[in-house]
C-alpha cells in the first residue's frame, strides 16, 4: 500500500527524518508513535506531499508520488489541527470538499452520527475545537478510498464521539482499508491498532504487533512498554 | 485551477473590504466628475490617486489573504490538487475581486457622467487598464513575500518596503543619479530606469497620453517621442506584462518547493 525509501528530511538545521524505511501493507490499522517532535507529522505529510522530502522514495499504490497529485484521491487525510476558513459555513465547507474531490451521499450519515444537524448553519469560526474535530471526521470519512490517515484523530472529542469514531475505524477496517493513526493516547492506540511503528529520532525503531513490543521489551503491558523504551534512550 | 479561483472570488466578495474598496473608487469619481466638471483634470487626480493607493491595496490584500487562508490552503494541499492550481487560483481570485472593484468603482460614475460620448474615454480605459496592470502585479509580488516568509510580521513588513521602494524611494533615488550625472545625455538611461519600475511606468504611460508632456521639458520630448508612438505604447504593454508573468512564475515555482 505505501512503501517509504530512505527518507530523509531536514528542516533548516533540524534533521527530523534520517533514513526511514518503512513498508506498510494493505489492510489494517498501523499506529505511528513517538515522542513529541520525532517526525510523525513530518512521515505523514511526506506521505500526502505536503512536506517535500530531501532525499528519498515513497510510493502509494505503485504511484511514485513525487510530482504527482492524483494519488491523493486515494487518501481521506485528517489534519491534526482542525483549522478551517472562519466565514464559512459547515454546510458550506462540506459541499466545497465534495466539489473539490467527489460527488458522495456518505457525508449525511456521519452528519447523523456525529449529531451535527444542530452547527450545519454555522460559521466554522464560532464553533468549539471538538465540534470542529468532529466536522473534520466528516470531511475525511465521507469519501471511500483505499488509505486513511488521522492525525490525533481523538484530539477534543467527548467520550461518546470517541466511541463513534473507534466504530467508524473498525468499520472501515472490515471494509479492508488501510488505516495510518497518530495518537498520544495510549489506551486508544493498543485498543483499536494491528500494529505499531515507533518511531525515535528520525528513525523506524521498531514495528509489529503490541504483543511483541511487550516482549521485547519486557514489559506487562503496553504503555510501560513505550515509556520504558523513552527512558532507556533518553536516560 | 477555476474552482479554487472560485472559491477564493467568493470568498473575498464575501468580505467587507471589497466592498470599501469599492465604495471608495464609487465615491472618488462621482466627486471628482460632479464636482470638478473639468474632465482631463479628473483623469489626472484619479491617475495621482490609482498610481499609489492601488499598489499599496494590492501589496497589503495579497499578503493579508495568503495569511489569512493558510489553513484553507493546507486543506486544500491534502486534496487531490495540483499545488500551482492552488496557488495561481487564490491569486487570481485576490487579483481579479481588486481589479473588479476598480473597474466597477471608476466606471459607474464615469458611464453616468456619459463617457461613452465624451474623447475621454481612450485616457479613461488607460487608467483603467494600467491600474488593473498594477494590481495584478502587486498582487503577484505580495504572494511571493508571503510564500518567502513563514512569519506574518516580517512578510506585512517586507510587503510594505517593497511599496514604499516602488512608490517613493525608487523615484528619489532616480533622480538623485539624474542630477548627478546631469553632464551626459541620460534620456536612454531615464527611459530604461522608468521600464524597471511598473509604477513608473504605469505615470509616464498616462502622462504622455494626456498631452501634458510640454511640462515635461527636453527628457518629456524624448519620452513623447518613445511613448507616443504605437511601438512604445507596446514596449510599454510588454513591460507591464512581464512585471506579471515573472512573480507569477515565482509563485509556481516557489509554491512546488515549499513544506507546510
Amino acid at each position: 500500500m505505501v512503501t517509504i525509501e530512505n527518507l530523509h528530511k531536514k528542516f533548516g538545521k533540524n534533521q527530523v527524518l534520517s533514513g526511514v524505511d518503512l513498508t506498510i501493507t494493505d489492510g489494517g490499522i498501523f499506529a505511528v508513535l513517538g515522542p513529541n517532535g520525532s517526525g510523525k507529522t513530518t512521515l505523514i505529510k511526506s506521505v500526502l506531499g505536503m512536506v517535500i522530502p530531501n532525499k528519498g522514495n515513497i510510493t502509494v499504490l505503485g504511484e511514485n508520488i513525487k510530482k504527482n497529485s492524483d494519488y491523493r484521491h486515494k487518501i481521506d487525510y485528517l489534519p491534526q489541527i482542525a483549522n478551517f476558513p472562519s466565514n464559512l459555513r459547515v454546510k458550506e465547507l462540506i459541499k466545497m470538499i465534495k466539489d473539490l474531490r467527489k460527488p458522495t451521499n456518505e457525508d449525511e450519515r456521519l452528519i447523523q452520527l456525529f449529531k451535527l444537524e444542530p452547527f450545519l448553519d454555522k460559521k466554522l469560526g464560532n464553533l468549539s475545537g471538538g465540534t470542529k474535530q468532529k466536522v473534520n471526521l466528516v470531511l475525511t470519512f465521507m469519501f471511500d478510498s483505499p488509505l486513511i490517515i488521522l492525525d490525533e484523530p481523538t484530539t477534543g472529542l467527548d467520550p461518546i464521539s470517541l466511541i463513534r469514531l473507534k466504530d467508524l475505524i473498525k468499520a472501515e477496517k472490515a471494509k479492508g482499508k488501510t488505516i495510518l493513526i497518530t495518537s498520544h493516547i495510549m489506551s486508544f492506540v493498543e485498543e483499536i491498532s494491528d500494529e505499531i511503528v515507533f518511531i525515535l529520532e528520525g528513525k523506524i525503531y521498531f514495528k509489529g504487533s503490541i504483543q511483541k513490543l511487550k516482549t521485547k521489551t519486557n514489559q506487562p503491558d503496553f504503555e510501560h512498554a513505550i515509556a520504558s523504551i523513552l527512558s532507556d534512550n533518553h536516560a | 485551477m477555476l474552482k479554487i479561483l472560485k472559491y477564493s472570488f467568493y470568498d473575498l466578495m464575501r468580505s467587507r473590504w471589497s466592498y470599501v474598496y469599492f465604495a471608495f473608487y464609487l465615491l472618488l469619481g462621482v466627486v471628482l466628475l460632479f464636482l470638478n466638471n473639468d474632465l482631463s483634470k479628473a483623469v489626472i487626480t484619479l491617475m495621482n490617486v490609482i498610481i499609489v493607493l492601488v499598489p499599496l491595496i494590492g501589496t497589503i490584500f495579497g499578503v493579508m489573504y495568503y495569511y489569512n487562508s493558510k489553513e484553507f490552503t493546507e486543506l486544500l494541499l491534502a486534496q487531490p490538487l495540483k499545488r500551482s492550481s492552488i496557488f495561481l487560483g487564490q491569486y487570481l481570485g485576490v487579483a481579479l475581486s481588486l481589479s473588479m472593484s476598480l473597474i466597477l468603482g471608476l466606471g459607474i460614475p464615469f458611464v453616468l457622467y456619459g463617457l461613452f460620448e465624451s474623447s475621454a474615454i481612450w485616457d479613461f480605459s488607460l487608467l483603467l487598464v494600467t491600474g488593473t496592470f498594477l494590481t495584478l502585479i502587486f498582487t503577484a509580488l505580495a504572494f511571493n513575500i508571503a510564500l518567502s516568509n513563514e512569519n506574518k510580521i516580517k512578510g506585512f513588513g517586507y510587503a510594505i518596503l517593497l511599496w514604499l521602494f516602488l512608490a517613493v524611494i525608487y523615484d528619489g533615488l532616480f533622480l538623485m543619479t539624474l542630477i548627478m550625472f546631469e553632464d551626459y545625455p541620460l534620456d536612454k538611461v531615464s527611459l530604461i530606469g522608468t521600464m524597471l519600475n511598473p509604477i513608473d511606468l504605469s505615470r509616464t504611460l498616462i502622462l504622455l497620453k494626456l498631452d501634458i508632456s510640454a511640462l515635461l521639458g527636453y527628457t518629456g520630448a524624448v519620452f513623447k517621442q518613445f511613448f507616443g508612438t504605437s511601438f512604445g505604447l507596446i514596449v510599454s504593454f510588454v513591460m507591464l506584462t512581464v512585471w506579471v508573468i515573472l512573480p507569477v512564475l515565482r509563485i509556481v515555482f516557489k509554491s512546488k518547493k515549499k513544506d507546510f
